[in-house]
C-alpha cells in the first residue's frame, strides 16, 4: 500500500557544504561555519531574518567541550532572536525535526546545519563512548574494530569479500572527482589492514566540515528555488543497542524507515548512501533493494569525506542538488547513527516532472 | 599566516555508575567465576543480561548461567591494540555465542598464533583475571578452547535458573575515561590570545553593527557575519556588576584563590559588552557598581590575573546600564 | 519570520494524557541510567493506561552527555525505552531541553507525523559532577572563576539595582518553594521545619544569593504521553491541551544582550500568548511553573514573562501573589530551586503545569487551574521554550 503524503509538500531548496579537509585548526568551528552559512542562504535570497525555524545537529564529544554548539549559535546571528532548536544527533536528524516544524504549519521556511571536527580528538576512541556504559565502553572497542565485526559477518554470510569492499571503495573515490568539496577523490590505494578484514581503502577519512540545507514549503519551494526537492518521504527507525542480539549482516530499521518513506513505491534513480564503511554499504544496498539500474553515491559517499554529524545532512543535500541539476528525478538519502548501522533515516526526495 | 595556537586538552572524569539488580547480578557473577544471562520474552538466553527486553521492550529478570565457554559468531583482528583495550598486544575482537546463551558477548580473543588461527565458528572460553571487582573486565578476554566441538552436547546444555544473589553484590562500577583532545582557538581568539602575551586587549569590530566584541569569537553574533577589524581596547574599565564568592568550588579554577572575592563583569574602555574577571587591591565589601578597574597582568602575559581600582570616579549608572 | 500559515494546514490538536516522574534525589543508587529513565516512562505509561505497542515514537532529551559521560545516550537507551523498531529523536538545547524535548514531540504530533509519542528527559547527575562537565578546563581560556551560582548571582545585582528590590525577596521564593515541595511526593528536597529565619541564615555563597536560595543536584527523570484527539478520546483520566508553545534563542553574549530580561523569553512568552489567545497573562493563566535555578529568578521571571511590569515583578512575589494560595501561583511543585536533574528540570515545569490542568496535582494542585505556563530557559539565559496547556481543547 502506498504510503500517505505527508501534511504539507515540503522541499530541500538549498544545500551548501565545505570543503572537507583533513584538519582545520586554523578555524574555530563558527569560522569553519559561517561561509557555508552565507552561500546556503545566498542561494535563496533569504535572510537569518526571515528563516521560520533553525535547526542544527552536532555533539559536544568531539568538541571536548560542554554546549559547544551554543557558540556556533554566533554564525546564525540569532538577533532579533529566533526559533530554534538543536540536536545532538547527525544533521539529518535537525533536518528531520525543521520538517515537522514546517508540517505544522507554523513556519514556512527552516534553515538547518551541522558540523563536525573530528581533528581535534581520535574519533575512533571518541565513539567508544556511545556504547553501552557498563558492559562494552570499559572495553573501548573502537569504531573501526566494531565495523569490522560486521564486515568480517557478512563476509562469512558469502554476502561480500574483501575484493568486492575494494571495488566499493574505488568506486567511491572514483565518483569523488566530480566532487570538489570531498577529502578523498580519485584512486586511493586499498593499503593495510586497519582492523581485519577492513583495510585503510574500506573506512572513511578523518576530517572535519560543515553542511546546511533550507527547506521551504508549498509555493514558497517554488519562489525560492528552480527545480525544489520535494520530500515525498521522511522516517527514521532505531534498532536495539547490543550488537550480540543484531543480526549485523541486515539493518531492519533501514528497511523499515524506507518503507514508511515510501521508498518501495516507485524506482528511485539515485541514492546517497550513509555508509562510512565500504561494507556498510553492502547491508545498505540490499535493505533499501538498489540494484545496479540506481546510481549509488554519486557524491562519492562518507568514504570520499566524513564531516561526522555532517555526513548524513550531506545525503540529503547531495540528493537534492541532483535533482535541482536535472541529474535525478527521485532519489533515496541515507543518513545512519549509532555503531553497526543502529539508527537509520531514510528520505525520498523527487524533481517537478519535466 | 602566524602559526596556528594548539594546545592538549584532557577529559577525563572517573564515571561513578550504579548498576540496578540485573547489571549488578551479572557483574557480581563474574567476580565469583559464574556468567549470568537472562531469558528473554522469546525464549532465547541473552548474554550478557540487559535489562529490558530488545524485541517485546519488557522488563527482564529471569536469570540464568551459562557455561563459560562458547562459540565465536564473528571477529576482527587488532593487529594495534589501542589504549583501553582488553590486551595490549595483537588480539582479535570477538562476539561470542557462550554455550546456553542466545546472543554474543563482545570482548577480546587472545590468540597467539595470529589472525590465521582465528575463524567464525571456533570455540573459546573465559580467561579470568586475575583480580576481579565486579566488572567486564573481570573477564580478562577470551582464549581458544579444543576440549570440544561447536555443537558438542553436554557444553551446551540447557542453562540453570538463577536467583542472582551473591554476597557483597557489586551495586556500582567506576567508569574512567580519558580522551585526548588538541585544542585550536581559531583565527579571532588566537589574535586575541597573542596580544594578551604583549598586554594588549584586541578585540575586534563588526562591520555591520561596528559593535567591539571582547574576546572576539570571529563572528558577530547578532548579525552572523565574520569580524576581522582588530580594535585595541581598555585596558581600564568599568565594573557594571559583580558577585562575593564566599565559597571553594571544588572542579573551579578558584582554589587556588582565598576567599571572600570579588568575580565581576568588566565593560573595558571601548567594548560594547563586559567581560569576566576577579577584583582585588581593594577590600571585598567595597567593590561597587561603577568602579573605575585596569588589569594587573600576571608575569609572561596572558588573562590578567586580576584587575584592581584605577583611582578614578566611579563611572554614572547611565554610562554603562546598557552593558548590563 | 516568514508569514505562518498553520490555518491553511490544519495542526492536530496536542493532548498531554500520561505523566510520570522518578521521586528526584541526589544519587539513585540503585538504578542504572535505563532504570532511572525506564521509571518515569513507566508511570507516564501507566497513567495514560498505554503500554509500549502503543507508541508510535519516542523524544529524549537531556543537558550535555559529559554529565554522565555516554555520547549521544539515547543510542543506549532505545531498548528500555521501547524504542526499538521506532523513530527515537534526541534533543539538546542546554538548560531549555526538558521544554524544547516536549515540543518537538508535540510537533510529531500536530503535524500528523504519529498519533502517539512518548518524551522523557532526564539527568543522573550522581554519575560525575556538573561543575566537571561546566568547567572542562580549555586550554587559552580564562577560567571559569566562580562556581555555578557566580555565573548568575551578578544578573540577580543588576535586578536588584535596577529595580531597587529590598534584599528579602530572594528569601522569600526560596521559602515558599520549599515549603511548596513539601506537598510534592517526587520533590528531591524535603526540608520540614523550613522557615523564613532558616533561609535568611543560610550561608551567602555568591553574594547576593544565599545557599537556601540555590538549586540542588538532583538525579531523575520526567516522561509524558502526547497524543492526538483520538488517542484523548480514549484517555482514562482528563487531559491537558496544549494551547501553545514556542521556542526562542539568541546568542550566549552579545553587545546589548539584556542579561536580566532577554529578549529572546520575551519573545517567546507574546508567542505563546498569542497562540492561546492570552491578552492578560495576569488575568488569563492560573498557574505558572517557571525555571527558577537562584531564587530572585522568580521576580526576575514575573516581568519577563509579562506577569508585572518591569521593575515590579518583586512586589508579586513580596505580597503573597505566587504563593501556593495566592493569586497567581509559582512553582506550586517547589521548582527547580527544590529539584534539579539539569536536562529533566525544563520538562517538569511543562509537566507540572499539564498535571494542575488536570487537576492531577495532588496536594500542590491549584484549585480549579484551568491554564497553567511551563517555562524553562538554558544557556546563557540564551535559550527559551514553553507552552501554555489548558483544561479545554483549543479554540480551532
Amino acid at each position: 500500500m502506498p504510503v500517505p503524503r505527508p501534511l504539507r509538500d515540503i522541499a530541500v531548496v538549498a544545500f551548501a557544504q565545505s570543503d572537507h579537509r583533513r584538519t582545520s585548526d586554523e578555524l574555530s568551528e563558527v569560522e569553519m561555519l559561517l561561509p557555508v552559512l552565507h552561500r546556503v542562504l545566498d542561494r535563496t535570497g533569504l535572510r537569518t531574518g526571515d528563516i521560520g525555524f533553525t535547526c542544527s545537529g552536532s555533539t559536544d564529544y568531539l568538541a571536548g567541550r560542554a554546549f559547544s554548539f551554543t557558540m556556533a549559535l554566533d554564525g546564525v546571528g540569532a538577533w532579533p532572536p529566533i526559533s530554534e532548536s538543536h540536536v545532538e544527533m547527525d544533521g539529518a536528524w535537525a533536518l528531520y525535526e525543521a520538517w515537522t516544524k514546517l508540517l505544522t504549519g507554523d513556519a514556512d521556511t527552516a534553515l538547518v546545519y551541522a558540523y563536525g571536527k573530528s581533528s581535534p580528538g581520535s574519533v575512533r576512541d571518541v565513539l567508544t563512548r556511545q556504547l553501552d556504559p557498563y558492559y562494552v565502553a570499559p572495553l573501548w572497542p573502537d569504531s573501526v574494530a566494531l565495523a569490522a565485526l560486521q564486515a568480517q559477518a557478512l563476509v562469512d554470510a558469502g554476502d561480500t569479500d574483501e575484493p568486492a569492499l575494494a571495488a566499493v571503495a574505488s568506486r567511491s573515490r572514483r565518483a569523488a572527482t566530480g566532487n570538489p568539496h570531498a577529502q578523498l577523490r580519485g584512486p586511493v590505494p586499498q593499503g593495510d589492514y586497519v582492523v581485519r578484514p577492513l583495510r585503510t581503502g574500506d573506512c572513511p577519512p578523518i576530517g572535519d566540515g560543515t553542511a546546511a540545507v533550507v527547506l521551504a514549503s508549498g509555493e514558497r519551494a517554488r519562489e525560492l528555488c528552480e527545480r525544489p526537492a520535494w520530500i515525498r518521504g521522511i522516517d527514521h527507525r532505531i534498532e536495539a543497542h547490543g550488537l550480540g542480539v543484531r543480526d549485523l549482516t541486515d539493518s531492519p530499521s533501514t528497511r523499515l524507515a524506507a518503507e514508511r518513506a515510501g521508498a518501495f513505491d516507485a524506482p528511485v534513480d539515485t541514492a546517497e548512501l550513509h555508509a562510512p564503511f565500504s561494507s556498510q554499504e553492502v547491508v545498505l544496498r540490499r535493505a533499501l533493494r538498489l540494484d545496479d539500474s540506481v546510481e549509488v553515491n554519486p557524491s562519492g559517499g562518507a568514504l570520499a569525506a566524513n564531516p561526522v554529524m555532517a555526513t548524513g545532512l550531506i545525503r540529503i543535500g547531495e540528493a537534492a542538488d541532483r535533482i535541482r541539476r536535472g541529474d535525478s528525478d527521485r532519489a533515496l538519502a541515507h543518513a545512519t547513527s549509532g555503531p553497526c548501522l543502529q539508527q537509520n533515516l531514510v528520505a525520498v526526495l523527487e524533481g517537478d516532472p519535466r | 599566516m602566524a602559526e596556528v595556537l594548539k594546545a592538549p586538552l584532557v577529559v577525563e572524569f572517573p564515571f561513578t555508575r550504579s548498576l540496578g539488580p540485573v547489571q549488578s547480578a551479572f557483574l557480581s557473577g563474574l567476580r565469583e567465576r559464574v556468567v549470568l544471562g537472562v531469558r528473554g520474552g522469546d525464549g532465547r538466553v541473552l548474554v550478557p543480561p540487559v535489562e529490558y527486553d530488545p524485541v517485546t521492550s519488557e522488563e527482564l529478570d529471569e536469570l540464568v548461567e551459562v557455561a563459560p565457554t562458547g562459540t565465536v559468531t564473528t571477529w576482527a583482528w587488532n593487529h594495534e591494540p589501542r589504549r583501553g583495550q582488553p590486551l595490549d598486544r595483537p588480539f582479535a575482537w570477538v562476539l561470542v555465542r557462550l554455550d546456553g546463551a542466545g546472543t554474543g558477548l563482545l570482548h577480546a580473543l587472545d590468540a597467539p598464533d595470529g589472525p590465521g588461527s582465528v575463524r567464525t565458528g571456533m570455540r573459546v572460553r573465559v580467561r579470568w583475571a586475575q583480580d576481579r571487582s565486579g566488572a567486564i573486565t573481570d573477564i580478562a578476554c577470551f582464549e581458544p578452547y579444543e576440549a570440544g566441538e561447536a555443537g558438542t552436547p553436554g557444553e551446551a546444555g540447557e542453562p540453570a535458573p538463577h536467583d542472582g544473589r551473591f554476597a557483597d553484590p557489586v551495586t556500582g562500577i567506576v567508569a574512567p575515561a580519558r580522551l585526548d583532545y588538541t585544542y585550536s582557538p581559531g583565527r579571532a581568539q588566537s589574535a586575541h590570545l597573542r596580544a594578551l602575551a604583549e598586554r594588549r586587549v584586541v578585540g575586534e569590530r563588526c562591520p555591520s553593527c561596528r559593535k567591539v566584541y571582547v574576546p572576539p569569537r570571529g563572528a558577530c553574533p547578532t548579525c552572523g557575519v565574520a569580524t576581522s577589524e582588530r580594535v585595541e581596547v581598555g585596558p581600564r574599565g568599568t565594573v557594571t556588576t559583580f558577585c562575593i564568592v564566599n565559597i571553594k568550588a571544588a572542579h573551579t579554577a578558584n582554589l587556588d584563590i582565598e576567599v571572600p572575592y570579588v568575580y565581576a563583569h568588566i565593560a573595558l574602555d571601548g567594548a560594547d559588552l563586559a567581560l569576566h574577571g576577579r577584583i582585588a587591591g581593594i577590600p571585598y565589601d567595597r567593590v561597587r557598581m561603577g568602579l573605575r578597574v585596569e588589569p594587573v597582568w600576571p608575569d609572561g602575559g596572558g588573562h590578567p590575573d586580576h584587575y584592581r581600582p584605577t583611582g578614578e570616579p566611579d563611572a554614572d549608572y547611565e554610562t554603562y546600564k546598557e552593558l548590563l | 519570520m516568514s508569514g505562518a500559515t498553520s490555518t491553511a494546514t490544519g495542526k492536530e490538536p496536542v493532548a498531554v494524557v500520561g505523566i510520570g516522574q522518578t521521586k528526584h534525589v541526589a544519587a539513585r543508587r540503585d538504578v542504572s541510567i535505563a532504570g532511572l529513565v525506564r521509571e518515569a516512562a513507566r508511570r507516564a505509561l501507566d497513567d495514560a493506561e498505554l503500554d509500549w505497542p502503543d507508541i508510535d515514537a519516542v523524544v529524549i532529551g537531556k543537558a550535555p552527555d559529559f554529565f554522565e559521560g555516554v555520547m549521544m545516550p539515547e543510542l543506549y537507551l532505545a531498548d528500555a525505552l521501547g524504542a526499538v523498531g521506532k523513530p527515537m529523536l534526541r534533543v539538546h538545547t542546554a538548560g531549555s531541553v526538558g521544554g524544547s524535548t516536549a515540543l518537538v514531540a508535540t510537533n510529531l504530533v500536530a503535524g500528523r507525523v504519529h498519533g502517539t509519542v512518548l518524551t522523557l528527559a532526564y539527568e543522573k547527575q550522581s554519575e560525575s559532577n556538573a561543575m566537571w562537565g561546566l568547567s572542562l578546563p580549555v586550554p587559552f581560556q580564562q577560567p571559569l572563576l566562580a562556581g555555578a551560582g557566580g555565573f548568575f548571582a551578578p544578573h540577580v545585582r543588576a535586578y536588584i539595582r535596577r529595580t531597587g528590590a529590598p534584599g528579602t525577596v530572594g528569601s522569600l521564593v526560596a521559602y515558599k518553594d520549599r515549603r511548596n515541595a513539601l506537598k510534592n511526593p517526587y520533590a528531591h528536597l524535603h526540608e520540614h521545619g523550613i522557615t523564613l529565619e532558616k533561609v535568611q541564615a543560610s550561608p551567602m555563597l555568591w553574594d547576593p544569593i544565599r545557599y537556601s536560595e540555590t538549586c540542588p543536584s538532583s538525579d531523575g527523570a520526567c516522561a509524558m504521553v502526547l497524543t492526538d484527539r483520538a488517542g484523548a478520546a480514549r484517555s482514562p483520566r482528563p487531559p491537558a491541551w496544549l494551547h501553545g508553545g514556542a521556542m526562542r534563542s539568541e546568542p550566549t553574549l552579545f553587545a546589548g544582550k539584556d542579561l536580566v530580561s532577554p529578549q529572546a523569553g520575551k519573545d517567546c512568552a507574546a508567542d505563546v500568548y498569542r497562540q492561546a489567545g492570552v491578552a492578560d497573562p495576569r488575568r488569563d493563566i492560573d498557574a505558572v511553573e517557571m525555571y527558577v535555578p537562584f531564587s530572585w529568578y522568580e521576580p526576575m521571571w514575573l516581568e519577563n514573562l509579562g506577569f508585572a511590569e518591569e521593575g515590579e515583578g518583586w512586589k508579586l512575589t513580596e505580597s503573597g501573589v505566587t504563593e501556593l494560595d495566592g493569586d497567581l501561583p509559582v512553582n506550586m511543585s517547589g521548582g527547580v530551586l527544590s529539584t534539579n536533574p539539569i536536562g529533566a528540570s525544563g520538562m517538569i515545569r511543562f509537566a507540572e503545569a499539564a498535571l494542575q490542568v488536570r487537576g492531577q496535582a495532588g496536594e500542590h494542585q491549584v484549585d480549579g487551574a484551568r491554564r497553567a505556563l511551563g517555562h524553562a530557559y538554558g544557556g546563557g539565559s540564551q535559550f527559551f521554550s514553553m507552552w501554555l496547556v489548558g483544561a479545554a481543547p483549543p479554540a480551532s
